[in-house]
Formats: structure tokens, C-alpha cells, sequence
């Protein structure tokens, strides 16, 4: 047993110097029969799902550079299941039921802890349209309560609910959600496929895809060329230029979203309450420290860094919420790219490429999506065709209007 | 990021509201297929590097401008009105 009382008591005599990694270090086959294109949560969760429920264990993971260095580790660490539209409602609940098995499944403490999450309403319009979502829910098997001011109250007694300009006029509660620590998820996923046999290829970024007769037969990377039969991209942020190798263009923008972590204090905020009048989410890290975002920047960036304008925006909506936190020091901001795509949902599908599928378009909305998109996506590579799950995640869905926009914005993809 | 207006000189960009790529053209009303509609809506280029993207000064004088920008590290390589680039562009269809 590699985790037991006696290797931490042994561990601890001798500096804890000598603990085995936790997943191997390969050097690359030169030929796989699957390759996962991004070690992010995705990526290692489709490479785990291949393996766990499709029986492929021929498989590698390249990451350019190293596990939990993308976006799985530069999100709020939000999980949640309260979509409106047909084609999201059953997947992201399939999401959150592999949420509540995840650490059993992969044997590995990921911290998920469904403290719920709580959408808030400042009208009587938005109370309608948070009523319906709630009954579309419900109407799915997933569990939505519509709560007035005064069960908010008892919930957040530090909410201002009497602010002017946006009173709470009450919320829309999940509580099945909540939040995961991201960073186990993708060592747990990591762990995990190793362990059925995956390949995890650190530091080995892929410069080429080989097509051959409209058929995928391998990728050129850092360490070399690697072929394969199946290849996935799992690179949301990144997306648009690993299909340019293909010579498709895509219907996505990358975008910077920025979050925020708090110093650590007391338990102050214990669910996940998002803001209804601006685009603001915060919940409480067991570490003490206010977890929080907002809006992207609102064009095109791949840089991981943010702009200040938006650090303004989204500090006027933390105060309009909770005033009491103007005494707070923030200690860290990040960016992360994202995959804002023109109707707001993914796509998980094969591409016109023999041999080649796509998992991208993500927007903001990746992380709670990590077990479903893998599981979906191993399946789609497994047998050649979509899940039900995300069948609605078609490519040419925007050539033939079938379009998922749960934000009614239309083609635009920062308002997203 | 800061961004230098033709008309108002160097500003904060939250003085601007950003429309996205400049590069699709509107396709012609009369004749285009449906594959032309569909590139020119949804499909980008979305390159890592420099991007031609209009912008438009809304909280200043009011003018859309082509700003040319590296994704990468936001330098600004080149600021024009929409509209000299417009009058000079061969792309635009004539009705």
C-alpha cells in the first residue's frame, strides 16, 4: 500500500524525501492508438474515461508543459447543473452526478464539497426567467428551490439586500452544487490514468498535426513526431490554433478571464452566490480565502494576464453585494484563456478530418464541466459517434442554426 | 492597455468597446451561399500574434477603429480610422 500510517511515520523520519511520484514520467512511443492533445482536466479525464470505460489503455496524454497549468487550475472552482436549454440541462447534470462519485471512482480527496450554489435575482422580469430555469431543472431530475429575500437573509446575513439601486429580491438555489479543489482534480485524473496504463507527456508541445489523405495519422511535437490513429484536442484556449494545423477554422475567440483569491479569513460566505445584476461569483475557500470573478476582458488576448479595468468592475460588484468586505485585502489575481465560442456552448464532436475530434468552445464554463466532457468525449473518440449527452455539442451546428445559446447574446462571443 | 485614438490621442481602453476581428466581409445580399454566411458570422481566425479588430471610441469621440494588436503581449502595431481603411479596402462589395 503506497499511502498507509506506517509510509507517513516512515515518510516523515526520513524528510519526506522519498515519496514515489504520483503517476510515471514516459518518454513518448513512438505510436499510440489514441492521443489526448492537452494534460488539462479534460484531456486527462477523456484519457482516463477511454481507459476506465472503453477498455483503451493505448493511449498518451502530451501537455506542453506541465500537469494543472492551464485552465483547470486558473478557474473559481465552481460545480453546478442549473442550465436552462435542452442540449445542456442532461450533460452538465451528468457532470455533476460523476462530480458526486468522482472521489470514490478515482480514489483521490478532490474536496468536493456541495455547499450549494446560489443565483441571485434583483427584479421581478429576472425572478420569471430564474422561475423558469428552476421548473426546466426540475422538469430534468435536477434540484432547483426559488427562495425569497428572507430565506436569502437567513442564508447570507452579510448580503445587502436593500442595496438601491439592485435589491435582492431573492435567489435561485442549487444544492447540489458547490465547489472542487481544481488542482486534485487533475492529479487525480492523472493518478488515475496512469495507473489503468496512460501515457502522461509532460513539457511536449505539439507544432504539427499529420494529415494524410484527409485522414489523422500523427502529431509533430517537441520531442518528436508520434502517430497515432485517433487523435483529440483538448486545448481549450488554444483551440483555434491547433485546428489551424488541420486547416479549420473554428467559431471561437480566445478570451482572458480573470479571478481573484481574498486573504484568509473566518467562515464568512458559506455557498456559492453569483450576482444577478452584473456578472459576479464568490464563494469561500476552506483555506479561508473569498474565491471570486467576474466578467472576461472582452477581446481577443492570449495573454494569462488581465487588464485593470475589469479588477475595478468586479471589486464595484464584490461591495455591492457584501459592502462589509471593502476591509479585505485581495492577494492574488490570475488569467486564464479561454474558449469563448459564438453561441456560449462547447463542442464535443468528430471533425471533418477521418480520425480527428474536437473538445473546445468551453467559455467560461469548463471546469464544472471536466468529468462529463471527458466522459462524453472518450465515448465520441471510443466508438466514432456522440453520446446523447453531447449530441447537441455538434461542430456544424452554426452552418445549420441548431445554435445553443443559453445567454440569448447571439454571434458574439465576449458577451458570452 | 491603452489605446491611441487618430482623432483623441492616447486613451485607457475602457474608454473603448471592442466589436471583435475586422478581417470577415459581409457577404453580397443578392447571390452569397450559405457557407459564405456562415464563415463570415461565426467563423475566426482567432490568431495567437497580430490581430486586425475594430474598436469603437464610445466613451470619447465616437469613431470605430482598425486596431492592429499582438494577442500575445497587447502592443498596439497600428491604430486607422475604419473609414480610411473602408475607402481603401477592395474587399468592399459594391450594391
Amino acid at each position: 500500500m503506497q499511502y498507509s500510517l506506517a509510509a507517513l511515520l516512515r515518510n516523515a523520519l526520513s524528510g519526506n524525501a522519498h515519496w514515489a511520484p504520483a503517476w510515471r514520467d514516459p518518454q513518448p512511443k513512438p505510436s499510440y492508438d489514441t492521443i489526448i492533445i492537452g494534460g488539462g482536466g479534460h484531456g486527462l479525464a477523456t484519457a482516463y474515461y477511454l481507459a476506465k470505460e472503453h477498455g483503451i489503455t493505448d493511449v498518451a496524454v502530451l501537455e506542453k508543459a506541465y500537469i494543472g497549468s492551464g485552465n483547470v487550475g486558473r478557474n473559481t472552482t465552481i460545480i453546478r447543473s442549473n442550465y436552462l436549454l435542452p442540449g445542456n440541462t442532461p450533460f452538465y447534470e451528468w457532470s455533476l452526478k460523476l462530480w458526486e462519485g468522482l472521489e470514490q471512482d478515482i480514489n483521490f480527496n478532490a474536496m468536493v464539497s456541495q455547499r450549494g450554489v446560489l443565483n441571485l435575482f434583483h427584479s421581478d422580469g429576472q425572478r420569471d426567467a430564474f422561475a423558469r430555469r428552476g421548473n426546466a431543472m426540475r422538469l430534468n431530475g435536477v434540484d432547483a428551490e426559488l427562495l425569497g429575500p428572507d430565506e436569502v437573509r437567513r442564508l447570507h446575513p452579510l448580503l445587502d439586500l436593500d442595496n438601491p439601486r439592485f435589491p435582492v429580491k431573492g435567489g435561485l438555489l442549487q444544492r447540489r452544487g458547490g465547489t472542487v479543489r481544481h488542482d486534485a482534480v487533475a492529479w487525480g485524473y492523472a493518478r488515475a490514468a496512469d495507473r489503468r496504463g496512460v501515457d502522461i507527456i509532460q513539457n511536449c508541445e505539439v507544432t504539427g498535426l499529420r494529415i494524410e489523405s484527409g485522414r489523422i495519422i500523427g502529431v509533430e511535437t517537441t520531442r518528436g513526431t508520434i502517430h497515432a490513429k485517433r487523435i483529440g484536442l483538448a486545448v481549450a484556449g488554444n483551440s483555434s490554433r491547433l485546428a489551424a494545423m488541420a486547416g479549420m477554422r473554428l467559431p471561437i475567440e480566445s478570451h482572458v478571464l480573470q479571478a481573484f483569491v481574498s486573504e484568509g479569513v473566518k467562515p464568512l460566505i458559506d455557498q456559492v452566490v453569483t450576482f444577478g445584476a452584473a456578472h459576479f461569483y464568490i464563494s469561500q475557500s476552506d483555506k479561508g480565502g473569498l474565491v471570486f470573478g467576474g466578467d472576461i476582458d472582452g477581446y481577443n488576448s492570449y495573454a494569462q494576464r488581465g487588464s485593470l479595468p475589469i479588477v475595478e468592475d468586479v471589486m464595484s460588484c464584490a461591495l455591492a453585494l457584501f459592502p462589509s468586505l471593502g476591509r479585505l485585502r485581495y492577494l492574488r489575481q490570475w488569467g486564464g484563456i479561454m474558449d469563448m465560442s459564438m453561441d456560449g456552448s462547447p463542442i464535443i464532436d468528430r471533425t471533418p478530418i477521418e480520425g480527428l475530434y474536437l473538445n473546445a468552445g468551453w467559455c467560461y464554463g469548463g471546469f464544472k464541466a471536466t468529468p462529463a466532457s471527458g466522459w462524453c468525449f472518450a465515448h465520441t473518440i471510443a466508438t466514432g459517434q456522440p453520446h446523447a449527452f453531447n449530441a447537441a455539442y455538434r461542430l456544424d451546428r452554426f452552418a445549420s442554426g441548431h445554435v445553443i445559446d443559453e445567454g440569448g447574446k447571439g454571434a458574439v462571443p465576449n458577451l458570452h | 492597455m491603452r489605446l491611441t485614438c487618430p482623432y483623441c490621442g492616447s486613451r485607457g481602453n475602457d474608454e473603448f468597446v471592442y466589436l471583435g476581428s475586422a478581417d470577415p466581409v459581409r457577404p453580397s445580399h443578392h447571390d452569397a451561399p450559405a457557407e459564405q454566411w456562415t464563415a463570415y458570422v461565426y467563423e475566426r481566425t482567432n490568431p495567437a500574434g497580430a490581430h486586425r479588430e475594430l474598436w469603437h471610441h464610445s466613451f470619447g469621440c465616437r469613431s470605430w477603429l482598425i486596431v492592429t494588436r499582438d494577442t500575445r503581449t497587447h502592443e498596439v502595431l497600428k491604430t486607422e480610422p475604419a473609414r480610411d481603411a473602408a475607402h481603401t479596402s477592395s474587399e468592399v462589395a459594391v450594391p
